[in-house]
């Protein structure tokens, strides 16, 4: 089984996650399956940076332990990692800023001078030399770079050639011993994956405010407005954010929002309007560490019990938690879809190692569109009722402008007419529609198959994990021979399905980025039982191989 | 005027509330622009909460009661998805001067294409009679029973030049047809808008008198003039004695938020083939 590690590292501003995805598309074009970490501190210049490529014939989303090939553009990147790496590992490093290394010394600053480059092309030099040192040919490479470096195209070639000659022979050729069948894979990041999904569910407006590591979605939803006829908007503040999208909404809009737990907090106050309104808004949490401000740049799987719970007042709502950019993708869209047909807001929970995390997808298996709910048009009525009551809970949505039709929708306890009450009957019946939403929504949420079973089925012993975690705790099964249990959606929760899947096993471990065991305790609300939960709160994703190793006395 | 523009639903101002006078100048402005050629369902009115916000209730018309502070981000995401909509944001001064004022600035840096009716009262009537930004320093309200003399009230007005609105009026309750005038001019002005109203909340803080006295329409201002809007702009702070001068106070042409910001739409089979060549660009 092919599978190899690539760490590449350097200081802030030294194009290490840009080099790190072109190393993961050299490989995705070569038709191996790649995931890249990407590790920085919140820091603009400076700092320790570094990416690791995991490459492999299997689809991966999470890094195991070991490097195979360790490429240093500084001496930290060496001090740092050089404990990490096999023995048999490739190094190649700056020769003009390390001295007396072992490895294969490549003068990157000399030759950038030499070619008159920018400093930051240091890292197109170094991947040079690395396309040579796992015996790649030039040509390859070169039609790879002009299409991952558009700019300075010559430049950057010339630069990227010196690094290939600089190594004098191959040294990790069977890195390329591998069924070359390239196909239609493509590399994404958990946000773009996600922004794309809402634009395939037929998204009309993002407004969102930067925040890490939820910015990459504004940011690349900004990239492809025009293209996917998205009017994206980054306005004064997450509360302004979460308000614009309930008034899109309510002009017809599909619309969604974007932001980590601090600005979450500010948003709150307007989802519970949206519940209250029945406003279809679509909200993607991405976790990051601690409470407050917490760590800017790290991960955590911290904000479920945030989620489940957000909001004064009761009310209706969809979460789903994506483990991987394919996943991310879908979760989107059915997340717009259901908040469209249910008209209660949609929740979808990642988190920095997801969003901001480089994944190989197969656009194939991916399903084309995952329309949202059309928007009921009603013609011309004697009376419209923007709530009126149904079996179900659902009411026509109407569009201001289209029909002739007064739309009073409202933040307060309001009558079936949108005009408010406070008398008993009509707060009793204004949560009692809301409410009335909720068997079918759970029936929606066991339609889709919200529960992933990996490794071995009938083994005995179950993890129980969710989102990011979902890869990591696949291959481990895998490894180990056990179980592991993803639920996709967290809201309604799937308690049924997550129970079967669980089975009899007599060993149920939660694995959460988290110190509490949020999924663990959620599912035992639900009578679920759950043994042992192995936290991790440190910021940093588990590796497979560290997780391996806090299983081995329980599976042994 | 056409019964039907009011709801079922009872009203709850109290007796000789400015508010009933904001109310009639805003439904005779909508009559007319129906008249005129408007969709009647194409007219939105957002409301925040306060005493104002029930006017959401009370008007037979499109409506969104939002939340405190946030009519105006909500009334921002309604044009961007429809710029055909005319929308009109009743708000009050506790609402908007300080709970949302961020909002207030920026539609008026962005310049979206709706209009902001203030009702001015100066003080916090449905939470029964606490200061506002507004209200006049030697005001004791419940929350400051020894008055705010030494936090004085900001001017809107002044506030809203500094931050490139292009559109700025002054109106007063007691002054019905100019405010219905000023409440017609600032909808149909292309931009974003304000109509500062100076209401009378009859339970808490009643300044007729005051405003009986003072107010003015100054005689051949132009409203073009950047410099003159500043000047009448500072005779009164809301606190002090000065002449208070109603009538459009500022008033320029700029385009609008909506007209460079919203990307043309696709419908859901392009989208679906967006993504799909997105991805094939990819790989
Ligand atoms: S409290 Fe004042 S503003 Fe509110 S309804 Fe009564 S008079 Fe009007």
């Amino acid at each position: 089984m092919a599978d190899y590690s690539i760490l590449i590292g350097g200081k802030a501003g030294d194009g290490v996650n840009r080099a790190g995805q072109v190393i993961a598309k050299i490989f995705t074009r070569l038709g191996f399956f790649s995931y890249m970490y990407y590790d920085y501190p919140s820091l603009i210049r400076g700092g320790h940076n570094y990416a690791v490529v995991r490459v492999a014939d299997h689809p991966v989303g999470g890094c195991r332990e070991g490097i195979d090939v360790l490429l240093a553009l500084d001496s930290t990147t060496l001090r740092r990692h050089k404990t990490f790496v096999r023995n048999d590992a490739v190094i190649l490093y700056n020769s003009d800023l390390v001295h007396d290394a072992e490895g294969t010394a490549i003068p990157l600053l000399s030759i950038i001078t030499e070619e008159e480059g920018s400093p930051v092309m240091a890292n197109t030099c170094l991947i040079g030399a690395f396309c040579k040192s796992i015996g790649l040919e030039w040509n390859f490479v070169e039609e790879v770079l002009r299409l991952e470096l558009p700019h300075e195209v010559e430049k950057n070639l010339r630069i990227a050639r010196r690094g290939y000659g600089a190594v004098p022979v191959e040294m990790r050729p069977e890195f390329l011993h591998l069924a070359q069948k390239g196909g239609d894979k493509i590399l994404l990041t958990g946000n773009e994956a996600i922004a794309l999904g809402m634009v395939a569910a037929g998204l009309d407006g993002y407004v969102a405010y930067p925040m890490s590591p939820a910015t990459g979605i504004l940011h690349y939803m900004a990239e492809i407005a025009e293209e996917a006829g998205v009017t994206v908007i980054h306005p004064e503040s997450e509360i302004a954010a979460m308000n614009m999208v309930a008034g899109m909404v309510y002009g017809g809009f599909r619309a969604a929002t974007g932001t980590a737990g601090g600005g979450f907090n500010l948003m709150v106050e307007g989802l519970s309007m949206a519940a209250m309104a029945e406003l279809p808004v679509t909200v993607v949490l991405a976790q990051r560490i601690g409470p407050s401000t917490g760590t800017p740049t790290y991960t955590a799987q911290e904000d479920l019990n945030y989620a489940i719970y957000a909001g004064n007042g009761e009310f209706p709502r969809f979460i789903f938690a994506p483990g991987d950019a394919g996943q991310a993708y879908e979760c989107a869209g059915h997340a717009l879809r259901l908040s469209w047909k249910y008209q209660v807001p949609s929740l979808i929970l990642t988190d920095k190692t997801l969003a901001e995390g480089t994944y190989t997808v197969e656009p194939s298996t991916l399903p084309e569109l995952i329309p949202a709910q059309a928007i009921t048009r009603i013609g011309p009525v004697e009376e419209y009722r923007r709530y009126s009551d149904s079996e179900d809970g659902i009411s026509p949505y109407a569009i201001p402008g289209d029909g002739s039709v007064t739309i009073k929708v409202n933040s307060k306890t309001h009558r079936p007419d949108g005009i408010s009450t406070d008398t008993p009957e009509g707060i009793a019946g204004c949560i009692d529609k809301q409410m009335r939403k909720l068997p079918a929504m759970r029936q929606e949420v066991s339609d889709l198959r919200p529960v992933i079973i990996y490794g071995n089925p009938d083994a005995e012993i179950c993890l129980l994990c969710w989102g990011s975690n979902a890869p990591l705790c696949r291959e481990v099964a895998g490894r180990l021979g056990i179980k592991a249990v993803q639920p996709l959606v967290m809201w309604p929760f799937p308690a049924g399905e997550v129970s079967d899947a669980v089975g009899d096993s007599w060993m149920v471990i939660s694995v959460e980025d988290n110190y509490a065991g949020q999924l663990a305790d959620l599912a035992r609300h639900h009578g679920i039982r759950v043994d042992l939960h192995i936290p991790k709160y440190d910021g940093r994703p588990h590796s497979i191989d560290g997780l391996v190793e806090l299983l081995w006395g329980v599976v042994a | 005027m056409n019964p039907s523009f009011i709801t079922d639903a009872q009203n709850t101002w109290c007796l000789g509330c400015g508010n009933f006078a904001l109310q009639h100048a805003i439904k005779d402005v909508i009559f007319g622009l129906i008249k005129d050629g408007t969709p009647r369902e194409s007219i939105v009115l957002v409301a925040g909460i306060g005493c104002h916000g029930k006017i959401a209730d009370y008007l037979n018309i499109s409506t969104f009661y939002s939340l405190h502070g946030r009519a105006i981000a909500v009334a921002t995401g309604i044009k961007l998805a429809n710029p055909d909509l005319t929308v009109i944001c009743s708000v009050g001064d506790g609402d908007t001067y300080a709970e949302g004022l961020a909002h207030l600035i920026f539609a008026a840096k962005r310049n979206i294409d709706i209009t902001v009716i203030v009702h001015n009262n100066r003080v916090y009537g449905l939470t029964k009679g606490q200061y506002t930004p507004t209200s006049p320093g030697k005001y004791h309200g419940k929350s400051t029973p020894r008055g705010i003399s030494d936090d004085p009230p900001f001017n809107p007005v002044e506030i809203l030049l500094c931050s490139g609105c292009g559109f700025i009026a002054r109106g007063y309750t007691r002054r019905q047809e100019e405010l219905t005038g000023l409440i017609h001019d600032a909808i149909v002005h292309r931009g974003f808008s304000v109509v500062d109203t100076l209401q009378i909340c009859a339970s808490f803080l009643d300044m007729t008198d005051m405003y009986n006295e003072r107010v003015y329409v100054p005689d051949g201002h132009n409203p073009e003039d950047f410099a003159a809007a500043c000047m009448i702009a500072r005779e009164w702070d809301y606190d002090s004695d000065g002449p208070i001068a109603l009538g459009t106070i500022y008033r320029k042409n700029i385009p609008t938020y909506e007209s460079r910001f919203r990307v043309p739409q696709k419908s859901d089979v392009e989208k679906a083939r967006s993504v799909d060549k997105i991805m094939r660009e990819r790989s």
